[in-house]
């Protein structure tokens, strides 16, 4: 049987890669994609400290997790296409009005 | 034996969707290696017994939200992205710092393994563990009141991305209306 530090490892590496593109992409939809990567990251520990713990909470947590992260989809999608209609642009660097 | 090999196979498949996902300029390439990232979580998801879970990874997030992705893509006409004086000072800072990071937590999470226990996961375990029923069990007890105020957030969450998507004359026309 694997160990839960298998586990843990390989959602840390999604998280990472997440952050990673949250970091250092430029298109708006690619840096939501890479949020929702790190949520897939973290669900994958959550269903991992599930099966360690024998607790099925955890799982119900990933539940309520997707269901933010498709809340979250729907709204976030919007305001970039509310965005795009305004600024006719998905660069992130031309959208920084609110910048000092 | 064949849940390591399993494991290492769809964990392989997992991070090289999500390296892919970064490497690509295009989104719609990068919005196709995050299917591919979640569909081999979901087979993450069973190895752990979870199935109600890896049902609605591939439903939900595979299905529903990356079908939005690839709409919202399309219908921007979303190009290749271009590279900035701000990117490279991300890529230069970024990408130290976070493997950094990684390797930290990765370092930490494998020197621990002494003390964690392996998981039990064992076929009578796993028979009982995870399935639908089990899940709304505790669901619609304990987590009740939780699950209600997820179908209010639904319900704002669709409100707001109707307004906001909406075209802006045709929000006025209804304040009109209204």
């Amino acid at each position: 049987m694997l160990s839960l530090s298998y586990y843990l490892v390989l959602s840390a590496i999604l998280f990472a890669c997440g952050v990673t593109g949250f970091l250092i992409k430029r298109n708006i939809i690619t840096i939501f994609m890479s949020i929702e990567l790190m949520l897939n990251g973290v669900n994958l520990s959550f269903v991992a400290f599930a099966a360690k713990w024998h607790a099925l909470s955890g799982q119900v947590f990933v539940f309520f997790v997707m269901v933010v992260a498709a809340a979250e989809a729907a709204v976030g999608l919007a305001i970039i296409i509310a965005v795009f209609r305004t600024r006719q642009t998905l660069n992130i660097d031309q959208v920084n009005l609110l910048k000092l | 034996m064949l849940h390591l090999t399993l494991f290492s196979v769809f964990g392989l498949i997992c991070v090289a969707g999500a390296v892919n996902l970064l490497l690509q300029r295009h989104p719609i390439n990068s919005a196709l290696s995050l299917v591919v990232v979640m569909g081999s979580l979901a087979v993450e998801y069973l190895l752990l017994g979870a199935e109600f879970v890896a049902a609605i990874q591939v439903i939900v997030y595979a299905g529903a939200i990356m079908v939005l992705f690839v709409f919202v893509i399309m219908l921007l006409n979303a190009g290749e992205e271009e590279h900035s004086q701000g990117s490279h000072v991300a890529w230069l800072l970024g990408i130290p710092g976070v493997l950094a990071v990684t390797v930290i937590i990765c370092w930490a999470l494998v020197r621990s393994e002494g003390t964690a226990v392996a998981l039990g996961v064992t076929r009578e375990a796993s028979k009982a563990f995870g399935n639908a029923a089990d899940i709304s069990q505790l669901l619609f007890h304990q987590f009740l009141l939780p699950f209600e105020i997820t179908s209010i957030l639904v319900l704002i969450a669709i409100m707001g991305a109707v307004v906001l998507a909406a075209p802006p004359e045709s929000v006025q026309e209804t304040k009109r209306e209204g």
